[in-house]
């Protein structure tokens, strides 16, 4: 069985993000980088997969600069086996990256893709879903389960009202939630071997994919300074400020 | 990466390991660990199965071979939890598990180091006594072969893991005075005869077990000999050597640490209506701050480069160790001195820093043995 993963390079969860003097997006400059959170779950669990004799292949593949190679290395440090770049400058959009997605599941025809439910730094929780349409493939969003046997794989999804377990029948989509697991640490060994595994770069063009944008951002603000809070007496001097002063109840 | 630089993707992807290690292992507990003046021995644990123990030995001991760099990146990010003790107490193999490694008997290295790079066992090196501690050549633990053993009668301190340690790099005399009757053995933890006599209390360095030895007719098997007999001067000066370099990163790290942490406070601490960094005197101080630390950083990864490629760096390590403890001497200092009273607290990170610098320009030789060495070397 093969797996596709998909990563994506974000900037890294303990980084405080800061905006661009001009508003015009967050400042990437000297920022550390990292394989999105949720990418990395889904790597995890692909080569828990492997571990247990499911998968017999893993694949990463990331969209983006040259410079996203370092995370496809990340995820071959942890266990993938070979990895795939699309090399674009552009920051396409969900569905711009579901179709190139759609495209490389085309080439390979894996039996199951993983990916993150989103990632950190657009937060949009779309690809997945988009690439899952484009595919015809059936869907496990926000999975915090996921056994595969015998040709479907019971992911278990973490919905408002607590958990729901769908089947899917292969090949599927799955995108992972944050208790699917805790990602290992990639262990110096494994690095030395990452470098030798193969790597190949594409272009949106050769997968017949034309990357467009619909949309256009106007303007990145930071979020308001957190205000000190205050101390209440009682609980009805609770409810009096909260109705009156904070306007929320 | 830059041509220029000393680090290439396999540390790049090392470092995102250590620094997630410590993030998520380390971090949230590291000021408990340090008011308990101590950390849970599972952290061994958790370590040498993230691979992390092992970087730098040899494949066949269970290591993951590896540079020096690989080794450097390791220390500079265990040194971001902030605390010294926990580097010290964590990294106590490496000055504890080099000589078995290179000295050893085969049947001596496989039963102490891959149990130690798991992270099973703890180990220590245990040289400085009550009556000697740079003059190495000194040394009065006394060890007297009788048939199968040597007993083994002295005491040793300021012995780092000491407390909690399996295994014990100890330096004995085997011959006469002087550097040519010293000898190593490897002594182990319950070993009759032998007792940990105190735990030691630190200015800093808290949350490592520094510990006070006791061998009283402690009889120990002759296969525990490291190396030959009387030899032993020579592997405990080449393993000072790393020890020195691992010291020099330490305290580039303690100066990273403060200066950072200056110029966060500097933004937010307000003064006479304007932030501190709006101040001409604080700016050129963090700017004079920066321009030591980087000159140090340079020089110890010039020092380490040198020692990757095989050059004997007695002189140049000494140098680096006491270059760089000068800059963090001097960059603790400042840092407690712009936080001014919150720099006095304990909630401060850098009162902590403050504290952890203090022992880096004695630990694995002083300054002083350190000008000694670069003196002889120029011709003295």
């Amino acid at each position: 069985m093969k797996i596709l993963v998909a990563v994506k390079r974000v900037i890294d969860y303990n980084v405080k993000a800061r905006v661009k003097a001009d508003n015009s997006d967050v400042d990437l400059t000297n920022v550390k980088m990292a394989i999105n959170p949720f990418c990395e779950i889904a790597v995890e669990e692909a080569v828990r997969l492997k571990e247990k004799g499911v998968a017999s292949e893993i694949v990463a593949v990331s969209i983006g600069p040259k410079a996203c190679q370092e995370q496809i290395r990340t995820a071959l440090a942890l266990g993938a086996d070979r990895g795939i770049q699309i090399e674009t400058e552009a920051s396409p959009n969900s569905l711009s990256v579901a179709k190139l997605l759609k495209a490389v599941v085309d080439e390979e025809k894996p039996d199951l893709v993983l990916l993150g439910k989103q990632s950190i730094d657009s937060d949009n929780n779309q690809t997945g879903q988009m690439l899952a349409a484009l595919a015809g493939y059936p869907q496990g969003t926000f999975a915090s389960e996921v056994n595969v046997e015998d040709g479907s794989a019971k992911v278990t999804r973490e919905i408002d009202g607590g958990l729901q377990t769908v089947e899917l029948k292969l090949p599927a989509i799955v995108t992972t939630d944050l208790r699917l697991n805790e990602p290992r640490y990639a262990s110096l060994p494994n690095i030395m071997k990452a470098k030798r595994k193969p790597l190949a770069v594409k272009t949106p063009a050769e997968l017949g994919v034309e990357i467009s944008s619909t949309l256009t951002t106007v303007k990145v603000e930071p979020p308001a300074e957190r205000q000190g809070g205050i101390k209440v007496g009682s609980v009805e001097e609770l409810v009096e400020k909260l109705k009156n002063e904070a306007k929320v109840i | 990466m830059s041509k220029l630089s000393y680090f290439g993707e396999t540390h790049r992807l090392l470092r995102d390991t250590v620094s997630r290690f410590v993030e998520r292992e380390v971090l949230p507990h590291i000021d408990d660990w340090e008011e308990a003046e101590s950390f849970p021995r599972e952290l061994y644990l958790k370590a040498g199965a993230a691979g992390l123990l092992g970087i730098g030995y040899p494949e066949a001991l269970g290591g993951s071979e590896g540079d020096i760099f690989q080794k450097l990146v390791f220390t500079e990010e265990i040194m971001r939890a902030g605390s010294g003790g926990l580097t010290a107490g964590l990294g106590s193999l490496d000055i504890a598990l080099p000589p078995i490694v290179h000295f050893g008997s085969d049947e001596l290295k496989q039963r102490v180091v891959p149990a130690v790079l798991r992270g099973e066992k703890i180990a220590a090196l245990a040289i400085t006594e009550p009556n000697a501690g740079s003059d190495v050549a000194g040394i009065q633990t006394r060890a007297v072969k009788e048939g199968d053993f040597y007993r083994v009668n002295g005491a040793k301190t300021f012995i780092t893991s000491g407390c909690r340690a399996d295994f014990y790099t100890v330096a004995v005399r085997t011959g006469d005075k002087g550097y040519g009757g010293v000898s190593l053995l490897m002594i182990e933890k319950d070993t009759p005869g032998f007792t940990v006599s105190k735990k030691l209390k630190k200015m800093g360095w808290w949350a490592s077990d520094t510990a006070e030895l006791s061998f009283q007719d402690c009889m120990v098997p002759v296969e525990n000999l490291i190396g030959v007999e009387n030899q032993g001067f020579v592997a405990i000066m080449n393993n000072f050597q790393n020890e020195r370099l691992s010291l020099a990163l330490m305290a580039n790290g303690t100066s990273q640490l403060a200066l950072e942490a200056c110029l966060e406070y500097v933004q937010d601490r307000k003064a006479f209506g304007k932030p501190l960094s709006g101040f001409q005197v604080t700016r050129h101080k963090l700017a004079d701050m920066a321009t030591q630390l980087e000159a140090s950083k340079e020089f110890t990864y010039r020092v380490a480069a040198k020692m990757d490629n095989g050059e004997s760096v007695i002189k140049e390590v000494s140098m680096a160790k006491n270059f760089a403890t000068d800059v963090s001497d001097k960059l603790t200092y400042e840092a407690v001195q712009l936080f001014g009273g919150m720099g006095y607290m304990r909630e401060s990170l850098v009162e902590r820093l403050y504290r952890d610098n203090r022992i880096l320009s004695i630990g694995g030789g002083t300054r002083e043995i350190m000008n000694e060495i670069i003196s002889k070397q120029l011709g003295f």
